[in-house]
């Protein structure tokens, strides 16, 4: 047993925070908040230049051949630093359905270009109607000659307005809730029919809701019918990395926290000498480490195709959004008015996890799944041994 | 024990519904929906107040001399009531619930003359100036400096977190204007106007994206020894006694009865997995739990009223009001948000909402970042609870 980094891991883990310690200051944060799509195309070539962006592929797509750790790595420091640049959606989620698609054409043209920083991509999958259910798909995918045409509506894009690729979620045949008769395309962005609304998260983060009006598809991302089981694994990975994320900007706001209450006076004394203050704090501090253990259980159970990968991550993911809202709440609360404005960087940590909860599917969501699996697990003992013992 | 209104109250009650039926037009709400924290709010909240004013509502709770009405503790109850069921705002209370009874307790003739009339037609706007950077829950520390210098005192020093300082005509502030004792006592409860020289307002954005915040600076203002309320160094004795003309409404239950029937419905069109919200075991567990919640608060709140209505001095669960309201309120604004899913964290910018696909979340997320302040201001919940160990429950330190 061993959670600790490799060298390697430790040196990616290092060259993000010191990337973080030199370019996101809150100030810096909203410059590069308030540019164009949310994010600033400069950071974006020094990822590539450090080679980030190639650590979640196969060697054999140019990439470094990270695993669920490296991810863990990155997407923990992004979180800790507020970083605003689109890692999930054009790495881990386009460039991941491409990748995990296996069309050796699409990998090898695509892949090096979302490497080299020029390429931005977004995955479209949510819909009106489809609230947390992935599989909830309307939007119409019809064979036209060799041609697929696309017709419907996709919300709340990551990524949706400087993407330039897409991979679309469409359904092929089936019912609307189906799992079976998905499929994934790739369709430019600005291919003829397509039309971006583009707008903000509450983090400043770019979304778009996208229509598709009679859109003819560049490609199919794996086989027909089949875009459940290309998609399942991708978004569990991003499931990882989004609690990893929310490690990050937990971490960041416990040290911001006990920070303000080891210097932030009233009544002579620092408030942290407050006991309803060093419950809360400590309160902050446990849920924190809750999650980190269930992340490393998440992340382990993942790299290692364990059996119990599934239920780590859905347990996971419905500890980050509790926990996450906890943290949040009384990192406000602890920092009286100071926590209300947009002075510290505290709101906007808050507006993260607030994010990162829903992503996928929230934590009601997410715990009805967990005790579909749970419930599920046949116990080897029978009814008869109970008895007898 | 019984729950009946009398004859009079019913007829009240009637009088009531039928103000708002008139008053509470489509003008009014088109003028006040979705304005809170924008520029739009002033003249919406001027133009309902004066609707209160034309009534002879605007101020229940003064002195009938000055204006009030001699409402029973059981006729607010049930204006307030009718007020949040039909979902229209409380009085922006710096001048009419927080300033106006200092002033007609302590005040001069000529103060009370002079401001009364105007807080009543709404012709001022008032804001509050206590809170310091450097003093927050310990208020009485409070800086903001006071010198007499012939008929005028010179104040140098500012204010933080003064709610509508921007709009305001008036502010009143707690100043100091001694050093040497009790930090209490050194204290002056002063009436400034906004337009004076030396005074300005810098507004602090706040994480709901409104601006209803500011700090307010002070450099040389002089402001005249009339302005004074009562004697120097009483101020913070002036200022305690008002907290104790705390609203009887606190908790806001009426209005936490109508978002949760709002979360209701909501629930019940948003389909989730297939089937309504509403009917999602977790969702369905924790709205009945706020509610449950609710139904005791609500309850909690009668008796305070009912000991009013005798005239006696209302017992130890008066404390909790505002605790345990607030604290529902925020369950609440989570409820709301989570129904509304992806779209509570997204800003809907210019888009309608069909092109949004929504058109409640942007109202969810202001009301939870808004309501995330309603623990923090009115002293926080974690001082109420040490204020409430101390001197209901008898746990001295
Ligand atoms: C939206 C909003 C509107 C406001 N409007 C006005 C206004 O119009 N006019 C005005 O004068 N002020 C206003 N305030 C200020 C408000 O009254 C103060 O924010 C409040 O008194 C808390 O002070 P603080 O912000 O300095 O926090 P602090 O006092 O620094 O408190 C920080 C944290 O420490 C905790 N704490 C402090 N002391 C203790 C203790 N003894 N035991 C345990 N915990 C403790 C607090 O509960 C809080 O969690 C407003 C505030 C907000 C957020």
């Amino acid at each position: 047993m061993n959670f600790d980094l490799t060298e390697e891991q430790t040196m990616i883990q290092d060259s993000l925070e010191r990337f973080v310690n030199e370019h996101y200051t809150l100030d810096q944060r909203n410059a590069v908040i308030s540019l164009r799509d949310g994010f600033s195309p400069a950071h974006w070539q020094r990822f590539a230049e450090l080679g980030w962006l190639s650590i979640p592929f196969a060697e054999d797509n140019g990439g470094f051949g990270g695993g669920p750790v490296d991810n863990m790595v990155i997407m923990r420091e992004i979180g800790k630093g507020l970083v605003a640049e689109p890692f999930l959606p054009t790495v881990l989620l386009f460039g991941g359905l491409l990748e995990a698609g296996g069309r050796q054409e699409l990998q090898q043209t695509y892949l090096p270009q979302i490497i080299a920083g020029e390429l931005q991509g977004a995955f479209a999958y949510l819909e009106k109607q489809s609230r947390y259910e992935m599989t909830d798909v309307v939007t119409q995918a019809r064979q036209d000659g060799d041609n697929w045409v696309i017709d419907g509506e996709k919300i709340v894009v990551l990524n949706g307005g400087a993407a330039q690729k897409l991979v679309v979620l469409a359904r092929t045949s089936g019912d609307q809730s189906d799992e079976k008769g998905l499929t994934l395309f790739l369709v430019d962005a600005d291919a003829s029919g397509v039309q971006r609304k583009a707008y903000r998260m509450t983090d400043g983060r770019d979304v778009a809701n996208i229509t598709f009006s009679n859109v003819v598809a560049e490609a199919v991302v794996g086989e027909v019918d089949q875009g459940a089981e290309v998609m399942n694994p991708v978004v569990d990975s991003a499931r990882l990395a989004v609690c990893a994320e929310a490690l990050g900007a937990m971490e960041s706001l416990n040290a911001q926290t006990l920070e303000y209450l080891k210097t932030r006076k009233q009544f002579d004394v620092t408030i942290g000498s407050f006991q309803a203050l060093q419950h809360r704090a400590v309160d902050m501090f446990s849920a924190t480490e809750n999650v980190r253990s269930l992340l490393y259980r998440a992340v382990c159970t993942a790299a290692a195709g364990h059996e119990d990968a599934t239920r780590s991550l859905l347990a996971l993911k419905v500890m980050v959004g509790r926990a996450g809202r906890l943290v949040g709440g009384e990192s406000i609360q602890m920092h009286g008015g100071m926590g209300m404005t947009d002075e510290l960087s505290v709101g906007f940590y808050v507006k993260r996890l607030m994010i990162i909860n829903l992503l996928f599917g929230d934590a009601d969501y997410h715990q009805q799944q967990f005790i579909e699996v749970a419930n599920a697990e046949q116990s080897e003992l029978t009814l008869a041994d109970t008895e007898a013992a | 024990m019984d729950l009946q209104y009398t004859a009079e109250e019913h007829a009240f009650r009637e009088e009531v519904q039928q103000f708002f039926a008139e008053q509470w037009d489509d003008e009014m709400k088109s003028m006040l929906e979705n304005r809170r924290g924008t520029d739009g709010m002033k003249p919406g909240m001027i133009e309902w107040q004066k609707r209160l004013y034309n009534k002879g509502w605007m101020a229940p709770g003064w002195p009938v001399e000055h204006g009030g009405v001699d409402w029973s503790p059981t006729q607010h109850h049930i204006f307030n009531s009718e007020r949040a069921r039909v979902g229209a705002p409380e009085r922006i209370p710096f001048g009419v619930t927080m300033v106006a009874p200092v002033i007609y307790s302590y005040g001069t003739e000529e103060q009370k003359s002079k401001f009364l009339p105007r807080i009543l037609a709404s012709e001022d706007w008032w804001c509050q100036g206590y809170s310091e950077p450097g003093s927050g829950s310990d208020l009485a520390s409070l800086q903001c400096k006071a010198e007499l210098d012939g008929e005028d005192y010179v104040i140098n020093g500012s204010k933080i977190w003064t709610t509508y300082a921007q709009y305001a005509d008036w502010i009143f502030c707690l100043v100091r204007t001694d050093n040497s004792g009790r930090k209490q006592e050194g204290i002056t409860f002063m009436l400034i106007d906004m337009n004076s020289p030396g005074v300005t307002v810098r507004p602090i954005a706040t994480i709901d994206g409104f601006h209803h915040l500011n700090e307010v600076f002070f450099e040389d203002v002089r402001v005249p020894v009339a302005n004074r309320i009562g004697e120097e160094g009483k101020g913070w004795t002036y200022a305690k006694s008002l907290l104790v003309h705390e609203r009887l409404s606190i908790a806001e239950v009426a209005d936490s009865q109508g978002m949760l029937a709002k979360i209701r419905d909501l629930a019940r069109r948003e389909i989730n997995g297939g089937k309504p919200l509403l009917e999602d075991a977790r969702f369905a567990q924790r709205l009945s739990d706020v509610e449950i919640e609710l139904m005791a608060l609500e309850f909690t709140e009668l008796r305070v009223l009912a000991d009013a209505a005798k005239g006696v001095q209302p017992g130890p669960e008066s404390s909790l009001l505002k605790l345990q309201g607030t604290e529902i309120q925020q369950t609440l604004q989570e409820l709301l948000m989570d129904v509304s899913g992806y779209y509570s964290q997204t800003l809907q910018g210019d888009l309608s909402d069909e092109e949004f696909g929504n058109d409640y979340a942007d109202l969810a997320r202001k009301l939870y970042f808004r309501g995330r302040a309603s623990t923090i201001y009115g002293g926080s919940n974690e001082v109420q609870k040490n204020i409430t160990a101390k001197y209901v429950l008898g746990l001295a330190s």
